[in-house]
């Protein structure tokens, strides 16, 4: 285990327990004020849990029990927040070197490491340019090598992307997949997007009123969430596959969307749609629909003047009660669930089959 | 910058305030007798007074820094219960009257007073010397330095601080590398200002240090003093006082506006 936490903060109501293994890469999700923030403030040793035990790698970091508090400094714990918070008084370089240069490391070791690191976020070019001159993709790229820089055992993503415009999203996204997946680090990332969920995580948590209330593979927790949080900004179709051209290729056939320019043809990657966007028929489809799935219904779930139509495969479909009662379907039919191409997303993928 | 959805009416009072600061500044600029003003700002007493004025005010704006940092870091990021107590007590000097200060001074550092007595001992004598102007100064212009590095501190806020803890840096390398530089700015302002209090100081002084040509008499006291037997040379000295605030104030409130930090 590399990562355990127990955690109980009185005047937030916040009572957590949580493992994390090595390399693994847990999403947090929950409603603003649900304790993910006091959650990573315990974790990086910003926050003193009122009663808690905070262990990594075999270290322990916080016991209340003995007293046992390492400073933040110490801790080999690195915070990625929202804003990227590159110190404005040093150059792009400057911020990158400060980790080094505070574990002891001389000047040109630090430069040679600082280069190093703003290469693997595609900085290298910005390294002498002041922060207040980076856009704010750039900056959280800078911000990213800092935090890489001092080489942590264990990083803290506190919605690193929430302040960046829909261009800058994407980038970002796939370099924290390209830095934190390959390399294997272990990493809490606390998100509002289900697409951050799928690129980078392995699980997901789900904190509410500072209770864990949901945990489990990312898989499960997006397409079946058991949470109203989950339910809220998930409750998504996924399908997994292999990248093939234009399309995924699943146990389910070929689904056809709109591939993502991260996409590399034969890797894993996951179709996105909204049960919404599913229409259900009992014969098969006329014309040529592009992405037509033999399904057998599994349960009918009522949700208001809408019920959800879920299958054996996992793929749910969004109908009214009308349409239900035109269709006279029931658990143990088959049918056909017809989706556009268009609101079909294909994404690259962090899904462990 | 526009003026929209200020009553007109305000402007009235506003230009009475204004007028109020610029019109005995003007009256004392219209008595200057610009014949001997040379000779009057340059005589031996005057020069004396200015030159320990400058030196005095130097030392004691150091003293400031020295203590006043650590000071206003502590209020700033401190949050401990008694803060406000704290607070309240560094703050006292702006609201007391300097002669006030000046007889707790005399009741601290003099021959019988509470540690002066045990200095007295040691062969040590503050009251009445140049050391004693410095720390009457030190006293009354701390609170200057103290609040505007305390507001510089709380608005530039902990974050960055958190953020250099997190990525290893202990605490005076954090203290050092980041507190310091980001708010530098704050911190030459509240210099600026102190060291322009510990030029006016006046009262303290007086009670404390005395009058002594060249070792206690600063400049406001030597115009107190001139005022007394030869009113021009107190207005030529005056007029120095006045530019050297001008040039203060313009320096420290210039320097705000293009920090955009």
């Amino acid at each position: 285990m590399s990562l355990t936490v127990r955690a109980r903060v009185t005047a937030r109501d916040v009572d957590i327990d949580l493992e994390v293994a090595q390399g693994e890469i847990v999403a947090v999700l929950g409603p603003n004020g649900a304790g993910k923030s006091t959650l990573l403030g315990v974790v990086s040793g910003l926050l003193r849990p009122d009663a808690g035990r905070v262990e990594l790698d075999g270290r322990v970091l916080t016991d209340t029990a003995t007293g046992v508090t390492v400073a933040p400094h110490d801790r080999s714990v690195v915070l990625l927040a929202q804003q990227a918070l590159l110190f404005p008084h040093l150059t792009v370089a400057g911020n990158v070197e400060f980790a080094p240069r505070s574990a002891g490391a001389g000047r040109r070791e630090a430069r040679v490491r600082a280069v190093r690191w703003l290469r693997e976020v595609d900085a290298a070019e910005l390294a002498d340019r002041r922060p207040h001159e980076l856009s704010g993709g750039q900056a959280q790229r800078v911000a990213l090598a800092r935090a890489l820089a001092a080489e942590p055992h264990l990083l803290l993503l506190d919605e690193p992307m929430a302040a960046l415009d829909v261009t800058a999203t994407p980038v970002l996204r796939s370099l924290l997949r390209r830095v934190l997946r390959d390399s294997g680090r272990t990493a809490l990332l606390v998100t509002h997007d289900p697409l951050d969920v799928l690129a980078l995580a392995d699980r997901v948590i789900v904190i509410e009123a500072g209770r864990i209330v949901e945990d489990g593979p990312v898989r499960r927790v997006l397409t079946r969430p058991r949470s109203a949080f989950a339910a809220r900004i998930a409750g998504t179709n996924l399908v997994t596959g292999t990248v093939r051209g234009e399309a995924l290729e699943s146990a389910n056939g070929l689904v056809h969307g709109r591939v993502h320019d991260d996409c590399v043809p034969g890797t894993a990657a996951v179709a996105v749609f909204a049960p919404s966007a599913v229409a259900v028929y009992t014969d098969a489809p006329h014309g040529s629909p592009r992405n037509a799935l033999r399904v057998r219904i599994a349960e009918l779930e009522a949700q208001g003047s809408t019920v959800l139509v879920r299958s054996d495969t996992g793929i749910a479909a969004e109908i009214t009660t009308a349409a239900l009662a035109d269709l006279d379907v029931h658990p143990g039919d088959s049918v056909w669930f017809v989706v556009k191409a268009t609101e079909v997303g294909i994404h690259p993928a962090a899904l462990r089959a | 910058m526009t003026a929209t959805g200020l009553p007109r009416w305000l402007f009235v009072p506003a230009t009475l305030g204004l007028l109020f600061v610029v019109v005995p500044l003007v009256a004392m600029l219209l008595t200057v007798d610009w014949a001997t003003f040379p000779s009057l700002v340059t005589s031996p007493a005057s020069l004396d007074a200015l030159f320990l004025s400058l030196r005095t005010s130097a030392a004691a704006t150091i003293l400031c820094i020295l203590l006043g940092v650590p000071l206003a870091v502590v209020l700033a990021r401190s949050s401990f219960r008694w803060i406000s107590v704290v607070r309240g007590f560094v703050l006292l000097p702006l609201v007391l009257p300097p002669v006030v200060g000046g007889v707790a001074l005399l009741y601290t550092f003099g021959r019988r007073g509470l540690i002066g007595e045990h200095l007295d001992a040691l062969g040590i004598h503050i009251a009445f010397t140049t050391t004693a102007v410095v720390l009457a100064q030190t006293f009354v212009a701390l609170p200057f330095l103290v609040t505007s590095l305390e507001g510089a501190l709380r608005s530039a806020g902990s974050r960055y601080e958190d953020v250099a803890a997190t990525l290893g840096a202990r605490p005076t390398t954090v203290f050092r590398r980041i507190t310091l530089p980001l708010v530098l700015p704050g911190l030459v302002s509240g210099s600026v200002l102190a060291f322009a209090r510990a030029l006016g100081e006046f009262g303290a002084t007086l009670t404390f240090a005395g009058s002594l040509q060249g070792v206690t008499r600063t400049l406001p006291l030597e115009i107190y003093l001139q005022r007394e037997t030869d009113p021009d040379a107190a207005v030529a000295l005056s007029l120095v006082l006045i530019l050297v605030a001008v040039v203060i104030v313009v320096a420290v409130y210039s320097r705000r506006k293009d920090r955009p930090l």
